[in-house]
């Protein structure tokens, strides 16, 4: 069984809503890959975690983890699987070590071995020193860091995480984008639903984004970003003259490959300096095509970049500017 | 992230057990859990069921029999009503007041619904948790009773066995019926709610009375049937009044007690089942 998650055809509708909050949604995440899940508030993101991790009945359609189906072997599932969700949801009754220790505890593991792995684990997230508070006197950044120890103290195969650095600092942000990393590098399979585009970016090696409670595609990271027409883009900055800089866009149209070549607003300080840009799928591989061009047509290169489309620019593309 | 003190081995027994030692072990934690924070609130828990039986003892046991307003043998009488209420209260709240926390805003159950055991074992655990609690209540107050009424204190012992069952079924009625209020009150309403259920639920439970005398009051005699304290009360009075000397009040019949009970148990399970799934499983 090479597949962490597999959905087939899943459609959610809640009692009373107009449309499907999940609407025939396919996809599978093999072992050992971070998926994201990318889409607007409403999206259908947090359902679809939902219903993988049998908080959530399907309507119709199949979803099985590691190869147990989500609504006929519940307790296979809920076996191998973590969740990290989007609100702090631990149990304030128990000290911060209790929480590790019977979360453990329900999934079978020993108590020797429940001990020590909470003692590793809470080293390891700098909890060690406050394990016998209550949650309640943790600041926001501890009690995720508190709610990713629990999810790893029984050993999962597959881990959820929703929306995991909303609401964070910078160094938390920077310190779980560090162990979801760490984690996956050690075999597990990790499903991620963000808005943050630099997260996804980062961290997936494949992203489906979502809107109306549809996949709208699903593709690496490069592979997403190339869905901008002439997302690729290579700016030039010139020192030349009218005539040149004419004999220049006419160069540069003529490169294989290029959809469009626009001219920049020329710099206000200087006259003779202005920058044009060329469109291309391959932009980066028309750097040195694009700096003869320049040669031949006798004007002087201040600076050449490369500009990548951002899988934000992909995004708003795909789901449009209106707010939700 | 430095690699687990865990053995693979372990991990991999724990993915061969079977799903019903899976779910067997994850019960038994739940309830270790449950457990463990009554026994850190255990002080509270005390106080807070025993201040109402105290004063009932003391004032309906001891002050109006000792000034002649009540006859001698209505301690007697009067104990396993006082049981039957403390076990049902400690039982109610054990279980509701938990369960609006867990399914409140911070939704704190969701750990234990991804513990691997089935939704309805999770609701299951609450209930018997909550029979445990009534019965621990129902406990403490022979004892309490002891030292209050004196020489008045009087349990026949030859139906104990009868005693432990009737607790039991006082505690586990308090259970459902909490699970039932915990799951479909909000938050903002459960104080509300204690003074809407208790007080008719108290007064109208056959705890300070036998449901024989209300024979004169007949409309009313029929009213109490419709509170499941009642079943329990009487329950208890069968297993704990001596014959002579309690008035010779007959008890309603111990076998439409635990039918009744049973029932009742049932049914409230059945609906605060469906409530919790509704509000656990979207």
């Amino acid at each position: 069984m090479n597949q962490a998650i597999s959905v087939d055809r899943l459609v959610k509708c809640y009692p009373k809503a107009k449309s499907n909050a999940v609407d025939g949604v396919s996809f599978i995440v093999p072992r050992g890959e971070i998926f994201g899940l990318l889409g607007p508030n409403g999206a259908g993101k947090t359902t679809i975690i939902g219903v993988l991790t049998t908080a959530v009945l399907p309507t119709s359609g199949s979803a099985a983890v590691a190869g147990h189906d989500v609504t006929r072997d519940q307790i296979r599932v809920k076996q191998r699987i973590a969740v990290v969700p989007q609100q702090n949801n631990l149990d304030r009754s128990l000290r911060v070590r209790e929480i590790l220790t019977f979360h453990a505890a329900y999934h079978g593991v020993s108590k020797r071995e429940r001990d020590a792995l909470a003692d590793s684990l809470l080293k390891e997230l700098g909890l060690y020193d406050r394990q016998m508070d209550k949650v309640a006197r943790y600041s926001g950044g501890m009690a995720q860091r508190v709610m990713i120890a629990r999810a790893l103290m029984h050993e999962p195969e597959v881990l959820f995480l929703d929306e995991p650095t909303n609401n964070l600092d910078p160094q938390s942000r920077l310190f779980l984008w560090d162990r979801i990393q760490a984690l996956n590098g050690r075999g597990l399979t990790i499903l991620l639903t963000t808005h943050d585009m630099h997260e996804a970016d980062r961290l997936c090696q494949k992203i489906a984004i979502m809107d109306h409670g549809k996949i709208l595609v699903n593709d690496t990271p490069a592979e997403l970003k190339k869905l901008i027409p002439g997302g690729n883009a290579l700016e030039l900055q010139v020192e030349a003259g009218e005539a040149e800089r004419r004999e220049l866009l006419r160069r540069l149209e003529a490169l294989p490959s290029v959809t469009k070549v626009e001219e920049v607003a020329p710099s206000e300080t200087d006259d003779d300096l202005s920058s044009c840009r060329l469109y291309s799928v391959q932009a980066g591989s028309l750097v040195g095509s694009a700096a003869q061009a320049a040669i031949e047509a006798g004007v002087r290169i201040r600076d050449i970049s490369v500009r990548n489309a951002t899988l934000e620019e992909v995004f708003i593309y795909l789901t449009g500017r209106h707010l939700r | 992230m430095s690699s687990p003190a865990l053995s693979l081995s372990s991990a991999a027994s724990r993915l061969e057990a079977s799903r019903l030692s899976l779910a067997l072990n994850a019960f038994q934690a739940i309830l270790h859990r449950d457990l463990v924070i009554t026994g850190r609130e255990l002080v509270q828990f005390l106080l807070q069921a025993m201040i109402q039986p105290l004063f009932f003892l003391f004032i309906f046991g001891k002050v109006l029999p000792g000034i002649g307003l009540a006859a001698g043998g209505f301690a007697a009488l009067l104990l396993p009503g006082i049981v039957s209420l403390s076990a049902m209260m400690a039982a109610i709240q054990g279980v509701t007041l938990p369960l609006v926390l867990d399914l409140g805003f911070a939704r704190e159950i969701d750990d234990r619904l991804l513990a691997p055991l089935p939704v309805w074992a999770v609701a299951a655990e609450k209930v018997l948790f909550g029979t445990f609690r009534g019965a621990f209540a129902a406990a403490c107050i022979f004892p309490m009773a002891v030292l209050i009424l004196g020489p008045a204190f009087s349990v026949r012992t030859d139906r104990i066995g009868m005693l432990v069952l009737m607790v039991l079924l006082t505690g586990a009625t308090g259970a459902t019926i909490g699970m039932l209020i915990g799951t479909i009150v909000r938050a903002e309403f459960i104080s509300l709610m204690f003074a809407l259920i208790f007080t008719p639920l108290i007064f109208t439970g056959c705890t300070y009375y036998p449901w024989a005398a209300l024979a004169r009051i007949r409309w009313f005699q029929i009213l109490t049937l419709a509170n499941p304290l009642t079943y329990c009360s009487e329950g208890l009075r069968y297993s704990m009044v001596k014959s002579a000397g309690s008035g010779g009040w007959p008890t309603l019949d111990i076998r439409v007690v635990i039918a009744a009970l049973l029932v009742g148990i049932g049914a409230c399970f059945y609906g605060g089942l469906r409530t919790f799934k509704k509000r656990v499983v979207n």
